[in-house]
C-alpha cells in the first residue's frame, strides 16, 4: 500500500485508539515537561530552609515528618503544582483563543477578560470590602464571565470574526482599565495597595485550602480543551468547511470560549492578573513544534514559563519575593512590541 | 504516478444514492430573500451545473443545498429524508462542499490538510485508520498532488492550492460533491485538467453540482445545466438542449451567437460585443 508523506514524522498507533502522534510535538512536549520537572524539583529544595533531593523524596515517602515536611508538602508544593497547572491552563485559553481569532495578539489578556476579573475582584474589595480569599476569587470569576458575556455579544452579531472579536476586546480592556484605575484613586491608600498588589497576580502565600478546589477544575478544563482540539482544529478550516465537515459550528465555537473564559478566570480568581502566558505560550509552542495541531507542547510550555518565572520572581532579588506577575508583565511587553514589530514587517 | 480506473473507482461512491432536492424553498440571507418558492432537483449520477449572472443567487442555492444555509420555508431533502434531520457527520459523509474561500491553519503540510477531508469519519478513538489513509493517498493521486504531499501549504501558488483543496474534498469521499466556482484560480490548462477529473468522476458515479462562471465550459462539461437569473431557474435540461442565443440574451443580458464546438459538439458561446449588435 502506498503510504503518504506528511512532510512530518508520525508514530501510528494502532491499537484500540487509532491514531498517528507527531514525533517532534511530542518530543518538544517531552522536553518542557522534563524541564518542568527539574525546576519543580529544584523549587521544592530552595528558599529559607534548604532542603536535599533526598529528603524533599522522603517528605513524600512520608519518611521524613515534622516541620522540613510541612514546608515541602504544604508551602512549597501547593505553590509549584499551582503554577504547573494554572501555566497550562492559561497557555491553552490563549491557544483556543489564537485559534478562533486566527490571531497570534487574540489571547485573554489582550481581549480584556483578565481586566474583567480584576475588575470583579476590585469591586469586592473595594465597594463590598470584602477581604476573604474565597469573596475576592468570587467577584473576580463573576467580573471575568460577565466581560466575556459583553465582548460576546458586541462582537459575534452575525457570527465570529476574529479581528473584530480583538478589536471590541481592546476596547472593553481599555474602559475596564480605566473603571479599575477609577476604583483604585477612590479608596482609601491601604486598602487601594491591598488591592493593587492583588492586580498584579501573585503566587505568594498560597495553601492547598484554598488552591486545590481551582486546579481540579482547571484540570477538568483542560481535559474538555483537549476532547474539543479536533473541532477546533477544524474550525480553523473556515465556517463553510468546517460545517460541511460536519462540525457544529456556531456550538462548539460557544463551548471553546466557554472553556476559554473558565480557565483564564479561575486562574485569574486565584492568582490575579497573570499576563503574558496566554498570550506567548502558543507561539512559543508554535515556533518549536512548527504545527499547532496538538495542545499538549502548548500545555507543556505555559507550565514551565509560569513555573519558571515563579521561581525567578522568588529568587532573583534576594531576600525578596516579587509576585509572580511583575516578571510576567514585564517579559509580556517586550514579548509584545517584538510581536507587533514582526506582524508589521511581515504584512509590508 | 498515472491515475489509474481503479483510483477513481475507490473514489466514487456510488452504492449510495445521492437524491438532492430541493422542495418549495424560500431563501433568505441577512432578512433578504434570495430565492421564493424554488424547487431543483438534482438528477442523480449527473454532472449539474449552475450558471447565471453574480448575485443571481446561485452560490447561495448551493450553500443551501449543502445545509449551510436553513431554507426559511421548504427544506432539502437527501436520499428522500430532510437534510436537517441526519446527523450533520452523516451529511457530511454524503455530501461534501468545495466553499469559494476556505483558510489553511498555520504551518500545514499539504498531505495534513488533505487528511482533514476525514473529519467525519473519525472520533476520539478512531482519529487515524488505515481506510483514512487509503483516502489520502487516492485523493493526492487523483489531483495530481501527490509531489506536493510534504510540502507546506503556504509555500504553495494559488493553483497547486486550489488542486490541494479539491483533494481534501475527495478525501471525504461523498458520492454528492458541490463545487463553488472550483477553477476560479487557475490558468486553463489547469482548469481543464479539474474538469477533466470532475468528469471522470461524475462517469463512475459521483453526482457533481458546480457553479461554473465560464458558459463555455458549463455547455461543454455539464451533463444538466440549470439557468439562474434573480433567484429563479430559468431553463433546465441537457446544454444541447436549452442553450440557445435567446437564453443567454435572458439570463446574461448578452448578445451572441451559439454555434457548434469543434472538438465536443455542445453549444460554444460567442459573445457578440457592443459594435457588432444590431
Amino acid at each position: 500500500m502506498d503510504r503518504i508523506d506528511f512532510g512530518r514524522k508520525y508514530i501510528h498507533l494502532k491499537g484500540p485508539v487509532k491514531l498517528r502522534l507527531d514525533v517532534r510535538s511530542m518530543s518538544v512536549t517531552a522536553i518542557f515537561l522534563a524541564a518542568v520537572l527539574a525546576l519543580g524539583l529544584f523549587s521544592l529544595m530552595v528558599g529559607t530552609l534548604k532542603l536535599s533531593i533526598v529528603e524533599v523524596f522522603s517528605a513524600f515517602s512520608g519518611e521524613l515528618t515534622g516541620l522540613k515536611r510541612t514546608v515541602v508538602i504544604d508551602w512549597r508544593l501547593p505553590r509549584v503544582i499551582a503554577a504547573i497547572v494554572f501555566g497550562a491552563g492559561l497557555a491553552i485559553s490563549g491557544a483556543i483563543f489564537q485559534s478562533i481569532t486566527r490571531n497570534p495578539l487574540g489571547s485573554p489578556d489582550i481581549l480584556g477578560f483578565t481586566s474583567g476579573s480584576y475588575t470583579g475582584a476590585l469591586v469586592v474589595m473595594l465597594v463590598i470590602k470584602s477581604m476573604s480569599f474565597t469573596t475576592i476569587a468570587f467577584g473576580s470569576l463573576i467580573g471575568g464571565f460577565a466581560t466575556a458575556i459583553i465582548i460576546y455579544l458586541f462582537a459575534f452579531r452575525n457570527g465570529t470574526q476574529g479581528f473584530r472579536l480583538i478589536i471590541v476586546g481592546i476596547a472593553i480592556s481599555t474602559v475596564l482599565g480605566s473603571i479599575n484605575s477609577m476604583l483604585l484613586l477612590q479608596s482609601k491608600a491601604e486598602v487601594a495597595l491591598t488591592a493593587g498588589a492583588w492586580g498584579v497576580g501573585s503566587l505568594n502565600g498560597i495553601d492547598w485550602y484554598h488552591v486545590l478546589p481551582g486546579i481540579l477544575l482547571v484540570l477538568v478544563l483542560l481535559i474538555l480543551a483537549v476532547i474539543m482540539n479536533r473541532p477546533l482544529r477544524e474550525m480553523e478550516l473556515g465556517k463553510d468547511a468546517s460545517k460541511s465537515h460536519g462540525v457544529h459550528f456556531e456550538r462548539t465555537q460557544f463551548l471553546l470560549i466557554l472553556i476559554a473564559v473558565a480557565l483564564t478566570a479561575v486562574a485569574t480568581a486565584i492568582m490575579g492578573p497573570v499576563t503574558f502566558v496566554a498570550l506567548a505560550a502558543p507561539q512559543i509552542a508554535l515556533r518549536f513544534t512548527n504545527t499547532a495541531e496538538s495542545l499538549a507542547p502548548t500545555a507543556a510550555v505555559g507550565a514551565f514559563v509560569l513555573l519558571s518565572a515563579d521561581v525567578l520572581a522568588q529568587r532573583m532579588i534576594p531576600g525578596m519575593i516579587l509576585p509572580v506577575g511583575v516578571l510576567t508583565l514585564s517579559l509580556g511587553g517586550l514579548y509584545l512590541v517584538w510581536l507587533l514589530f514582526h506582524q508589521a514587517r511581515s504584512t509590508v | 504516478m498515472a491515475i489509474t480506473k481503479a483510483d477513481i473507482q475507490s473514489q466514487a461512491n456510488s452504492s449510495i444514492h445521492s437524491g438532492l432536492r430541493a422542495e418549495d424553498v424560500t431563501i433568505q440571507y441577512d432578512q433578504r430573500v434570495i430565492s421564493k418558492n424554488l424547487s431543483i432537483e438534482i438528477p442523480d449520477r449527473s454532472f449539474t451545473v449552475i450558471i447565471g449572472p453574480n448575485a443571481c443567487g446561485k452560490s447561495t442555492l448551493l450553500r443551501t443545498l449543502s445545509n449551510l444555509i436553513k431554507p426559511t420555508v421548504g427544506h432539502i431533502l437527501l436520499d428522500g429524508k430532510k437534510i436537517s434531520k441526519y446527523k450533520s457527520k452523516e451529511v457530511a459523509k454524503r455530501l461534501g462542499l468545495l466553499p469559494q474561500s476556505s483558510t489553511a491553519p498555520d504551518g500545514i503540510t499539504v498531505a495534513n490538510l488533505v487528511a482533514h477531508g476525514r473529519y467525519p469519519y473519525q472520533n476520539l478513538i478512531q482519529q487515524w485508520t488505515e481506510s483514512d489513509e487509503q483516502a489520502v493517498v487516492t485523493a493526492l493521486k487523483l489531483t495530481n498532488t501527490t509531489d506536493l504531499a510534504n510540502r507546506y501549504v503556504d509555500e504553495l501558488s494559488g493553483g497547486q492550492r486550489q488542486r490541494v483543496w479539491v483533494a481534501m474534498l475527495l478525501a471525504q469521499q461523498t458520492p454528492l460533491l458541490l463545487l463553488d466556482e472550483p477553477t476560479t484560480y487557475l490558468d486553463i490548462a489547469h482548469q481543464i485538467d479539474l474538469l477533466e477529473l470532475f468528469k471522470d468522476l461524475n462517469e463512475q458515479g459521483n453526482t457533481l453540482v458546480a457553479v461554473l462562471h465560464d458558459l463555455n465550459h458549463a455547455a461543454r462539461y455539464a451533463t444538466h445545466l440549470i439557468a439562474m437569473k434573480a433567484g429563479k431557474v430559468i431553463a433546465q435540461g441537457n446544454p444541447s438542449d436549452i442553450v440557445t442565443e435567446e437564453l443567454i440574451e435572458e439570463v446574461f443580458g448578452l448578445q451572441c451567437k451559439v454555434i457548434d464546438d469543434p472538438v465536443t459538439h455542445t453549444p460554444l458561446i460567442v459573445p457578440l460585443g457592443r459594435d457588432r449588435s444590431k
